[in-house]
């Protein structure tokens, strides 16, 4: 394409497209989430639907700014932006107002503003900056340090002011450092890591321990390509703790837990594991090492973490969702309903309107964090399939877009993008069928809300003006 | 393909694997997973129970002796509760503030267990509160009126023949899907006998409601609705006005009465002394439990219950068996002399009186010798070969005058009584070693046979009739539904019709005979009624002998039997004859003449020693 052609012919339709469609699916949903018979006109602004009208022309407007926006501004002005949204984040801290519990909130007469929607984009387009610069080397530990600090004060604060789950998204950008080069293991280790905790939540500290050895001696065998003496010493320090809890112990009546029993006996296998590595040389058993001595640290700072990091509601629906604890009316309320909603709805829904649990109430913030409950109850698993499908068609277009950037810049910022938008897909819908914990993030361009709309609008359209202006 | 696009397509593949895993779970929830609907549908629809009418209860004159009141339970829906001025919620209530504030504490402590459903805060309020309370609803949201009925009665009589009303128990919701807790249910009497007459069927009306439990709409356009049907009058066999009156008389007495008209059996009264008033059962109190821990036992109907020795009044079964194996004749005469020796220094004793007597004469005295001579008769008949196997014969005799066994009376907890038997026998005397002197007590009604006052009116009625009886029952017919055919039918005993007029005529005779021939129950005259009528004096080893007398009037086309039984009153004619005979006076004269009498009778304490007669 010419280098002068006019804008709107570069710009990438098939996202826009997909942008009004799930917008538009949004804005039906919001009308059915809070209709009721005495409300019925579709421009009535006291009610979500009509606000969210005005939400969706002013997003269009800001859509419209960003596009004729040169797209330099942004890589020239990404340290300023960054901070000046850390100053907002700062001072919300102090002069925001609380809602729900998170002073996360500007409310300036009808408009009420949430930074940490915009520390998001700032934050993206900061480690764009960085990231881009000549000579940047992501696997240096300075530089992992420098984006490590990068995400870590906006999520910082953000968690200060108790919005925990918009903190979280932040991690979600992993996923664009992975593809820029951070290695595959550091995520496998991240996952691990994340598995662990859950696991340690559920079963015994002994058989997680147990888990561990055999992983790691499964390791070993695959590294060293030997199979029968780790096979046997695996094997004997089972024995050996079988003979000890079972039977030793309660003969001679000595009090021991368990899992200090399998450490001991663990122990053993560490030490002869560093006698062959220091004997062979061997670097990789170091790793193996490393990684289990990690994994017994974390198993045990587990419940630290879990009784003192987390506050009581975290706890609560971690523990809902892991089916630990099960509280219908108190922590599991929300999600409960909301299955229900979504269960009840069939496989094609109850009909526009026609939803019961959604039109009385039955599933709180049903317009804003569970409008996935409307669409689920009133079209259906038809429904729920076309969402998901239309999220995927535009994650796979956006993967599309930054692949075909040849600026460092506009690529890295694309992938920021992509790894918001999906984490909040994922962990919204999953949040409400049950499969995610419930942490309060919306639904991109189809949950209610002006600050949530404009963020996702203002994060898609820089990435559609940056695509445009590839040819330059 | 170099290593940044192999990672794009690693991410994307991530991207649709996990998109996959929530498609796969939205699958099970939405479509395989039923359960999810049913709960969205407890979730959403609010049924609203229309609690019918209980049946009306109506005497034979067509005077209503059950009716129903309106009271209303106040609701609370704790979901709903705002800030409210209790003060102002107590004044209309007459409710002590702090019951009321830790009540409603409760309530809304526990709110989100109750979640939506309206809970009951306070139980029947009296209309009168309500009237006030509806005024003023606005300034209580959360709150309404549920109307229900509570019983009326409007005499304060009959209470253990009606029976009551009260909260269904879990036991019963169990075995019983129609009943749900909160619902009322007939508990003994004529309430539990005819529940499913009385109580109607409940209505439902399905709404569907909001999380607010506002109700928004009929539920499918009130398909499934129903209107409640309310319950069946009853028109009953009782004469209030002669219930009344018994009850009246029994006033510190114990023990019962029972009255039948013998052409249809149904009863007129049936008396149990103490007895309860069934306005105190109405709605919540203590009376319940007071009545229940109370040692005369006013909860225990005796009329049906109670297995009490039929005493002398008995001597007319024994005198119809004796005539119908022809083991005497009206005409046999037995002498007595005190007594009736029944070994080394036993006796049957018995009062004075001339000597030898007929059977006529024996039933005019009530002679004791002139039984236990019968009763050898027919035990020791030589067309027997044992005296095991005339002791059953005599048994079959007893059962077919309706002793030892149910009648057969509309009503729950009826007993049998008692009759003894062989085996009985056997364990206390020994097999083969007990004889008719040694089971003598029976020729008197004494011993080991017990008899309900029921059984005893049913027997008066069947002498009454000269020989047959219908199953007395206390429901003439149910509104809209025939009286069972089994009333109709007339039961027949073993004895030959034919001997009931020689006895017929001693029972005539011991009321009307002139003063000074010995007869027992001539205080039982009534100027201008035939009446007929049998003494007994049951011994109670216990203490004071029991009072009792069965009585039929008039001769011709009797029109009411009745059985009196007072418990420790001393002699049958000092207190059990009278009552009998005031109530058969009350029931055929509509007026009481001997106010002197009925004066004596109903202020008087039977178990005063005052009244002991030597």
């Amino acid at each position: 394409m010419r280098k002068h052609a006019p804008l709107f012919l570069k710009l990438d339709w098939a996202t826009i497209g997909l942008y009004l469609v799930l917008i538009g699916i949004g804005w039906i949903n919001i009308y059915a989430a809070v209709y009721n018979d005495e409300h019925s006109r579709i421009f009535d602004f006291s009610q979500r639907y009509g606000k969210q009208l005005v939400w969706i022309a002013s997003a269009f407007l800001i859509a419209a700014f960003i596009l004729l926006l040169d797209s330099k501004f942004y890589s020239v002005f990404g340290y300023p932006i960054y901070g000046a949204v850390l100053l907002l984040l700062l001072f919300v801290l102090v002069a925001g107002t609380e809602v729900n519990g998170s002073r996360s909130w500007f409310i300036i007469g009808p408009v009420r503003l949430q930074p940490s929607e915009l520390a998001k984009t700032a934050t993206a387009i900061a480690l764009a900056r960085m990231m881009s610069a000549y000579g940047f080397v992501l696997s240096r530990c300075a530089n992992l340090c420098r984006i490590a600090l990068v995400i870590a004060l906006p999520a910082g604060l953000i968690f200060l002011q108790h919005d925990t789950g918009s903190a979280v998204v932040f991690g979600a950008f992993l996923l664009m450092l992975y593809r820029e080069g951070l290695s595959g293991w550091f995520i496998n280790i991240v996952l691990f890591a994340i598995t662990i905790f859950v696991l340690s939540l559920i079963w015994e500290t002994v058989s997680i321990l147990m888990l561990c050895a055999i992983i790691g001696s499964i390791l070993y065998m695959l590294c060293r390509w030997r199979i029968m003496r780790p096979l046997m010493l695996t094997a004997g320090i089972f024995a050996v703790y079988w003979l000890l809890v079972k039977w030793l112990l309660p003969t001679f009546d000595i009090a021991v837990a368990p899992d200090m029993v399998f450490m001991a006996l663990c122990a053993v296998a560490v030490v002869l594991g560093a006698i062959i590595a220091v004997r062979h040389r061997l670097r990789y058993v170091w790793y193996i090492l490393c990684f289990f001595i990690g994994s017994i640290a974390l198993i045990y700072s587990v419940d630290y973490v879990f009784d003192h990091v987390l506050k009581p509601h975290q706890r609560d629906r971690i523990e809902n969702l892991l089916g630990i604890r099960e509280d219908l009316q108190g922590a599991g309320y929300n999600v409960h309903q909301s299955k229900i909603a979504i269960g009840s709805g069939g496989l094609t829904g109850k009909g526009f309107l026609q939803g019961t649990q959604t039109k009385y109430n039955f599933v709180p913030e049903q317009s804003t964090d569970f409008i996935f409950c409307t669409i689920g109850e009133e079209w259906g698993f038809i429904g729920a399939f076309v969402v998901i499908v239309c999220y995927l068609l535009l994650l796979f277009r956006l993967i599309i877009i930054s692949e075909r950037q040849k600026n460092a810049f506009a690529r890295i910022y694309g992938y920021c993008v992509i790894s918001i938008l999906f984490f909040h897909f994922i962990i919204n819908i999953g949040m409400t069928i049950g499969l995610a914990p419930v942490i309060g993030i919306p639904l991109p361009f189809i949950s209610y809300g002006g600050s949530s709309l404009w963020a996702f609008t203002i994060l898609l359209f820089i990435l559609l003006k940056l695509d445009a202006a590839r040819w330059r | 393909m170099n290593e940044y696009s192999r990672k794009s397509m690693v991410i994307f593949g991530t991207f649709v694997l996990l998109a996959l895993i929530l498609l796969v779970r939205l699958f099970w929830l939405q479509v395989v997973d039923e359960s999810y609907k049913v709960t969205a549908n407890t979730n959403v629809l609010r049924y609203e129970v229309q609690y019918p009418a209980r049946g009306l209860i109506i005497d034979r004159n067509g005077k209503r002796m059950v009716e129903n009141q309106t009271t209303y339970d106040i609701m609370v829906v704790p979901r709903e509760l705002k800030a409210f001025d209790t003060l102002a919620f107590c004044t209309i209530f007459k409710l002590a503030p702090e019951t009321f504030k830790s009540a409603i504490n409760d309530i809304y402590r526990r709110r989100r267990q109750i979640g939506y459903q309206p809970t009951v805060l306070l139980k029947q309020a009296p209309a009168e509160y309500y009237a006030v309370f509806q005024e003023k609803a606005f300034k209580f949201p959360g709150f309404y009126a549920q109307a229900r009925t509570l019983r009326n009665y409007t005499l304060p009589i009959a209470g253990n023949l009606f029976g009551y009303v009260t909260e269904v128990d879990t036991g019963t919701i169990r075995r019983n899907p129609y009943y749900k807790p909160g619902d009322y249910i007939g508990k003994s009497g004529i309430e539990e006998a005819y529940e499913e007459y009385l109580r109607g069927r409940k209505g439902m009306n399905i709404f569907v409601r909001d999380v607010h439990n506002r109700i928004k709409e009929s539920y499918q356009e009130g398909r499934f609705d129903s209107a409640a049907v309310a319950g069946k009058d009853l028109i009953c066999t009782i004469d209030s006005q002669l219930q009344e009156y018994g009850e009246w008389l029994m006033k510190n007495k114990v023990g019962a009465i029972v009255a039948i008209e013998p052409s249809t059996g149904e009863v007129l009264a049936l008396i149990s002394a103490p007895g309860i008033d069934p306005t105190l059962l109405v709605g919540i109190n203590k009376n319940f439990q007071r009545m229940q821990s109370d040692p005369r036992k006013p909860l225990f109907n005796r009329a049906i219950m109670s297995p009490y020795p039929p005493g002398s009044t008995f001597k007319l079964a024994n005198a119809l068996i004796g005539l119908d194996e022809q083991v005497v004749t009206p005409s046999s005469r037995f002498s007595c002399a005190m007594g009736y020796r029944i070994g080394a220094g036993k006796t049957v004793g018995c009062h004075a009186h001339a000597s030898p007597i007929d059977m006529l004469q024996s039933i005019q005295m009530s002679c004791n010798a002139y039984y236990c001579n019968v009763f050898r008769h027919i035990i020791d008949n030589p067309a027997c070969e044992s005296v095991e196997e005339g002791f059953l014969k005599w048994c079959e005799y007893v059962q077919s005058l309706g002793f030892g066994q149910k009648t057969g009376i509309d009503l729950p907890s009826e007993q049998a009584g008692t009759l003894p038997s062989v085996r009985q026998y056997n364990r206390i005397h020994g097999e083969g070693r007990w004889k008719s002197l040694s089971i003598i007590s029976l020729s008197i009604g004494q011993g080991e046979i017990g008899s309900t006052p029921l059984q005893m009116a049913n027997f008066a009625a069947t002498i009454a009739n000269r020989g047959h009886y219908y199953v007395p029952h206390v429901v003439r017919k149910v509104e809209g539904f025939d009286p069972p055919e089994s009333y109709k039918k007339r039961h027949y005993t073993m004895i030959d019709t034919t001997w009931f007029p020689t006895v017929v005529e001693g029972m005539y005779r011991a009321v009307h005979s002139e003063p000074g021939a010995g007869a027992t129950a001539r205080i039982a005259q009534i100027s201008g009624i035939e009446l007929c009528g049998k003494t007994g004096t049951a011994q109670n080893p216990h203490g004071e002998d029991h009072s009792t007398f069965i009585c039929f009037a008039p001769r011709q086309n009797p029109q009411i039997a009745i059985a009196a039984y007072i418990e420790n009153a001393g002699f049958g004619a000092t207190w059990a004859a009278p009552i009998a005979s005031l109530m058969v006076e009350k029931y055929l004269n509509k007026q009481i003449l001997r106010t002197d009498l009925e004066q004596r009778i109903q202020a008087g304490i039977p178990t005063a020693k005052i009244q002991k007669k030597p």
